[in-house]
């Protein structure tokens, strides 16, 4: 339980995934002008990440590695190469199935997220968490214990990002700076504050 | 023949995917601490949007509009296995620093956006060039901030070492925070930043405009 938990807070602060891994940059730079969107985004992609790296987690481990196929008789299978094309398509289909859920169950929910959902097929983060967790081989448990940790870990730097960024354009910016490029710059100020963290030792 | 040049020369500097149209950024930012990995990058990425623009612009008016994202996305993620497998037989240690950057070409939004943004309204041998030139803009900034970052974080260009360092009996210091996550951000900031000094049309609005000096003197 422990080392699940320094997992989850190590995902969360030392590994962010926007701040340290730069994942999810495309989104985390176009849609925190907002907090009330940020925080959307945020809470969708967490919910995403909870289901989507266990999932592939799941499948990795029982189609796809070597010898996963044992029980069909063929111990020297591995079909590792077709990873990509399957960790997407799961991540596609799942955000599918949770659109068409929460439109079913929660309108409320769906309202607030929009246009969101569909976005996050194509969130870095996403994708990027899973191959992660394939990379370092967790188990099963420690791939929830990822994926909350790591979405968890995105859901703040955006949100935090999107309240600096609405100070920030009331303030008067050197003309070729203005937008992108201040932006870019308080991100790497945030991320410098984020590094800070990494002397942790769990 | 002067389309065929601007449909490559424009994504260099006109409409740069990552200075202007903010796309496929993660990936600049987390491959460029070394020139070497990087050019492996940028080739790989070039070669699947040049080759995912041509077989998604081949097959455009055969594909039902309600599920062309998930056929988009089937053929970039072949080109994205066959690239990996690639890398994996001929260039395993580059393959193993690039890490999971080769699979996210997948989700780099540049091959995504130009597939939807170009490919589908062009024909096959415009689109191929297009993402040969949009690959071409990618590498420019990538090349550039790697090219700073592995100069001033290690006194070294692909590997030779051009300024001495201290420990080696030189004179240069190496500054290790350039080989840090921050100093990526800063350093496509200010590329941003020069950029647009250049080219004024690219700078953003304001959003408020200042309250003027004088006016607020007047007041007392």
């Amino acid at each position: 339980m422990e080392q699940l938990l320094n997992l989850f807070v190590k995902a969360v602060f030392i590994e962010n995934m926007a701040l340290q891994m730069f994942l999810g940059m495309c989104t985390f730079l176009a849609v925190s002008k907002k907090i009330e969107t940020a925080i959307g985004l945020g809470v969708a992609v967490m919910v995403v990440q909870v289901i989507t790296v266990p999932a592939n987690n799941f499948i990795f481990n029982n189609l796809l590695r070597e010898g996963a196929l044992d029980w069909l008789g063929m111990p020297e299978l591995s079909l590792q190469f077709l990873g990509f094309l399957c960790y997407i398509g799961v991540i596609a289909a799942i955000v599918q199935i949770l659109e068409m859920f929460l439109d079913k169950y929660v309108p409320a929910l769906y309202n607030a997220l929009g246009v969101f959902l569909p976005l996050i097929t194509v969130n870095c983060a996403i994708l990027g968490s899973t191959l992660l967790m394939v990379e370092r081989d967790y188990s099963f448990p420690e791939s929830v214990a990822f994926g909350l940790g790591s979405g968890f870990g995105w859901a703040l730097a955006i949100v935090a990002l999107a309240g600096i960024r609405e100070k920030l354009k009331y303030s008067d910016v050197p003309e070729g700076l203005r937008g992108l490029g201040i932006t870019f710059i308080t991100v790497g100020l945030m991320s410098l504050g984020f590094m800070s963290l990494s002397g942790v030792s769990l | 023949m002067s389309s065929v040049k601007q449909i490559l020369l424009t994504p260099l500097f006109e409409n740069n995917p990552i200075a202007l149209q903010i796309l496929g950024v993660c990936s600049a930012l987390a491959v460029t601490t070394q020139l070497s990995v990087t050019l492996v990058m940028c080739v790989a990425l070039t070669t699947v949007t040049a080759f995912s623009n041509l077989f998604i612009s081949m097959i455009r008016n055969h594909m039902p509009s309600s599920i062309r994202i998930i056929v988009q996305m089937t053929i970039i993620a072949s080109l994205v296995i066959a690239v990996d497998q690639f890398l994996q037989a001929f260039a395993y240690e580059i393959s193993k620093n690039l890490s999971v950057f080769v699979g996210l070409i997948i989700t780099n939004c540049i091959v995504m956006g130009r597939a939807e943004a170009f490919a589908m309204k062009n024909p096959p041998v415009l689109s191929f060039l297009d993402g040969i030139g949009n690959g071409m803009g990618y590498s420019l900034v990538l090349i550039v901030v790697a090219s700073i970052r592995e100069l001033f974080g290690s006194g070294s260009l692909l590997g030779f070492q051009i300024l001495p360092l201290i420990e080696n009996g030189g004179w240069y210091q190496a500054n290790g925070l350039m080989l840090l996550s921050p100093s990526a951000f800063f350093i496509i900031g200010f590329f941003i930043w020069a950029l647009r000094s250049v080219k004024k049309d690219q700078v953003e609005a304001r959003e408020f405009r200042m309250a003027s000096q004088s006016t607020h003197d007047g007041a007392f």
